[in-house]
């Protein structure tokens, strides 16, 4: 059948988009047109290598060698600096619209990666039977306004991620790498569905509400043409990266497109050779610092009404472990970007790095809680009801203030 | 009896794969007895070829060890077979670095035998035997334990050199032990080094062990907590951080031969005592005195027999091959039968079959991309299947052979295999267009689906507008998707 996959859509197959089909009735009367991309990033981002604090005292006996600092950076504030595989993001931040928050954490203090993720994704305090995600009961919460081309979110790729799960509807979407069936038997299978299976016609029923839009979206993201095939380290990751954020964006950029989405990014488990300068990580994060630049490009004339929220389940430990890697750790860093962000500034209860300050003794201490970020995020930026993130997006959360003036 | 019951069907079907023409007849109005007799037939889920290498070999062919001559024979076979596909595998050029340091500098490898190809090579054969097997399993419950248990204990071919081991270790590690004791599973698989370079125990050092004390290289505890979150226990059995700690200082040691100390035995398991942090531990409120390789494989028996991996291992099985939402009181009967036998992997199959849930008419399981894929060959196709069309099809779908997203393994979750029901239908399509078998589709669909099939599925094959298109839609039909 067709030709054989690359590694990069492989890559793509499993990475996620996800988005909802309505305009945001409140913030719409503001006159603006918010747009909100969520990016998870998968297995545990250091934060301390992404964002080094190159004047914390401690930071040199911390990571030694390893330890990103003087001319290797690119500086942030007085304490701050930024991981040199991140240029588009300095610029974003000293444009006034980065904003790096530091120092946090979800509720979870356990180390597993899949548990993290759950809490992660599902908004829960704890570790449950999670089946619907904070994002989508974040939009059951929105008052809509128009509906833009379909009546549903979409996520891209074979496997609905828990973010996206819930009640508001989803699509699904891929990019087409297989001539479709004709319409006249996908026709014929709904009836049958219909019939006998209604869980597999809805399944059917969304994808051609997608090939729609897509059809109509003038998207690129069509396979990679045979032999042309990215070249040096990390090339393949770098491309993709951008291309999925890139149509991401182009899809939200859209008059009539979705104006919230998510998109995961796998391989942040760095425990061996982990690489912050010029290794692996660098390599991540160049790629995603790419994905930034490609969802601020093709945003275009909405960038100004966009923000990009980069989060990960948990950070890792504070001191290089012995096969100059980090294991599962804590706090660590989300990453804001975006037109409608009041940037230029990072946002720490700075807990310290010194050996009596660290989590359990191994982990930087969590002093402010993930979920207060996405609150502040979806109430200024989306108007979602400040009851409801309490209670239905993030339950329990009542004592968890949003944090005000983000955007 | 030309009319298998319905029972046979569901049972056939819940536990096997799609039957081939004559499937259903062949299990008889007993089909619990027809499943249950595969298991004891070692012959129904071990493989056996020539061509295949033993994990150290493989090792040792990547790295231009003693079996380069060999190499140059699987390198000879597949330049003689009509140009193989390397993308397929979805990785032309596996990155050989990062997996032991003693490995940079292997003999000069002889000529024609173009190196990084060896383990996309080695993976291809391993891929082909997989897939040949699960054709030709008569009903495929032993080749079906097989899969859930590689899921249970998954390595990837995405790290390194494990892409020339994966299959390997699927062969020495799962097939020999589906019908015995959980242990010896458990002590095969984490003493593997496919298992050992996955997870990153190849390399992790005590800290005041010998090797520990030169300095640079320490502990790294990624198998020992992946070991009792996803392998034993289960993330909920109450232990901490210093468990992990201690356990991953038992593991130390557990390593494999390098190329450069061991030139014979170079990629098989070796405990290197230098590595190894010495002193009694204390993991779970138990004390592990003696020291050396004993000691993880005391901790190991002690997982294998604690309650929590019992309940574990059960609640997987019950979700794996009968629902989503496993009933409590199966997974407690099938947790006890694992306590009772100590672990006895064929007694709980035996417990799993004859349960009365096994026969619940309600088959809410949506089969996984690669139950369906080797289902659409076992139904249509006359001969074993075409190597590529699977391995792309299984990309496709989201489900790479033997490349899981993560040490969790690929999701047993009909939920999330739900979006990519659309893309089932591309390939069906495709597939019918290119693949079309003999006979009456109907016919097709009488033999592998038997009083399974409804009225409303007969009908729409039989109205379709050509053979192609009454194809695509059986193999998209709700019996075709579900188990």
């Amino acid at each position: 059948m067709v030709h054989a996959p690359t590694r990069r859509e492989l890559l793509l197959a499993s990475g996620v988009l996800f988005a909802w089909a309505h305009m945001p009735k409140l913030a719409l009367a503001e006159g603006r047109d918010p747009r909100l991309l969520v990016i998870v990033l998968r297995g545990a981002l250091d934060g301390l290598s992404a964002v080094p604090p190159v004047a914390d005292p401690d930071w040199l006996r911390l990571r030694g060698d390893n330890a990103l600092q003087g001319d290797g950076v690119l500086p942030l504030d007085a304490f701050f600096a930024l991981n040199p595989a991140m240029p588009n993001l300095h610029r974003l931040y000293r444009a006034g619209q980065a904003t790096i928050v530091h120092a946090s954490a979800t509720p979870y203090r356990e180390r597993s990666h899949f548990d993290g993720q759950d809490i992660l994704e599902s908004g829960l305090p704890r570790v449950g039977s999670a089946d619907s995600g904070w994002l989508n009961r974040a939009l059951q919460n929105l008052q809509p306004a128009g509906r833009v081309a379909s009546n549903r979110a979409f996520a891209v790729g074979p496997i609905t991620p828990l973010v996206a799960r819930g009640s508001a509807p989803i699509l699904s979407w891929s990019p087409p790498r297989l001539q479709p069936a004709a319409g006249d038997t996908a026709a014929r299978l709904l009836e049958l569905y219909r019939h006998t299976d209604p869980a597999l016609a809805v399944a059917i029923e969304e994808r051609r509400d997608l090939a729609r839009i897509a059809k109509g979206g003038g998207m690129s993201m069509s396979p990679q043409k045979p032999g042309e095939k990215p070249t040096g380290p990390g090339a393949a990751t770098r491309v993709y990266f951008s291309e999925a954020a890139g149509g991401a964006a182009k899809f939200m950029a859209r008059p009539d497109g979705p104006r919230v989405g998510a998109l995961a990014f796998d391989g942040w488990d760095t425990h061996v050779n982990e690489g912050a300068a010029n290794g692996k990580l660098a390599l991540l994060l160049a790629a995603l610092d790419g994905a930034i630049a490609a969802i601020e490009t093709n945003m275009g004339p909405v960038w100004d009404q966009t923000a990009v929220a980069v989060i990960t389940e948990f950070g890792r430990t504070a001191r290089i472990n012995g096969t100059a890697g980090t294991d599962h750790g804590t706090a660590t860093v989300a990453l804001l970007a975006g037109g409608a962000l009041k940037g230029g500034r990072v946002i720490a209860d700075w807990p310290g790095i010194g050996d009596k300050d660290l989590h359990d003794g191994r982990d930087l201490k969590p002093t402010t809680d993930l979920r207060a970020v996405l609150k502040g995020l979806l109430r200024d930026h989306l108007r979602v009801d400040e009851r409801a993130l309490a209670t239905s997006v993030f339950p329990g959360s009542e004592a968890v203030k949003p944090m005000g003036g983000l955007v | 009896m030309r009319d298998p019951n319905l029972q046979t069907a569901i049972l056939i079907h819940r536990f096997g794969f799609v039957p081939k023409p004559g499937g259903l007849t062949a299990a008889g109005r007993d089909a619990r007895a027809a499943l249950l007799a595969e298991l004891d037939q070692p012959s129904a889920y071990r493989i056996a070829s020539d061509d295949l290498f033993a994990s150290g070999e493989a090792f040792r062919a990547a790295y231009g060890g003693r079996t380069s001559l060999r190499a140059e024979r699987l390198n000879e076979r597949h330049e003689a077979n009509a140009k193989p596909q390397m993308q397929a595998d979805g990785n032309a050029t596996p990155k050989m670095q990062g997996d032991g340091e003693a490995m940079a500098s292997p003999a000069a490898p002889p000529k024609q035998v173009r190196m990084p190809l060896i383990p996309a090579l080695i993976y291809r054969d391993e891929a082909k035997a997989r897939f040949d097997a699960a054709f030709q399993a008569p009903i495929g419950f032993a080749e079906r334990l097989v899969w859930f248990w590689s899921n249970h204990f998954c390595v990837s071919a995405d790290k390194g050199i494990v892409r020339a081991m994966c299959g390997a270790f699927e062969r020495e590690a799962i097939r020999p032990h589906i019908t015995g004791k959980f242990l010896d599973m458990l002590l095969a698989v984490e003493s593997h080094p496919a298992m050992l370079i996955y997870l990153d125990n190849a390399n992790s050092i005590g800290p005041t062990s010998p090797a520990g004390k030169r300095g640079g290289k320490g502990l790294n505890e990624n198998l020992a907590r992946e070991i009792l979150e996803l392998h034993t226990v289960g993330v909920d059995a109450g232990y901490a951080q210093d468990d992990v700690t201690a356990f991953a200082k038992v593991l130390t040691g557990w390593t494999f031969a390098r190329l450069k100390t061991d030139p014979e035995t170079a990629g098989e398991f070796k405990f290197e005592a230098r590595f190894h942090e010495p002193r009694p531990k204390r993991i779970m409120q138990r004390d592990f005195g003696k020291d050396g390789i004993a000691q993880g494989r005391a901790v190991l028996t002690m997982l294998a027999r604690h309650p929590a991996t019992a309940t574990h291992i059960a609640r997987k099985l019950v979700r794996h091959f009968i629902s989503d939402d496993p009933s409590p009181a199966l997974v407690e009967r099938l947790a006890r039968r694992f306590r009772e036998t100590d672990g006895d992997l064929k007694e709980i199959a035996i417990a799993l079959v004859t349960s009365p849930e096994a026969v619940s008419p309600l088959r809410s399981k949506l089969r996984s991309p690669a139950e369906w894929m080797s289902g659409i060959a076992r139904a249509t196709s006359p001969t074993s299947v075409d190597l590529n069309t699977m391995l792309q099809g299984h990309n496709l779908l989201g489900y790479p052979l033997w490349r899981p997203p993560a040490p969790k393994g690929f999701s047993d979750s009909s939920a999330d295999w739900l979006a990519g029901i659309a893309q089932r239908l591309d390939i069906a399509t495709h597939y019918a267009r290119r693949h079309l078998p003999q006979g009456e589709i109907v016919s097709i669909a009488e033999e592998a689906f038997g009083p399974l099939l409804t009225k409303e599925t007969r009908q729409t094959l039989e109205r379709a507008e050509s053979r192609q298109q009454a194809l695509a839609l059986l193999l998209m039909a709700p019996e075709f998707q579900r188990r």
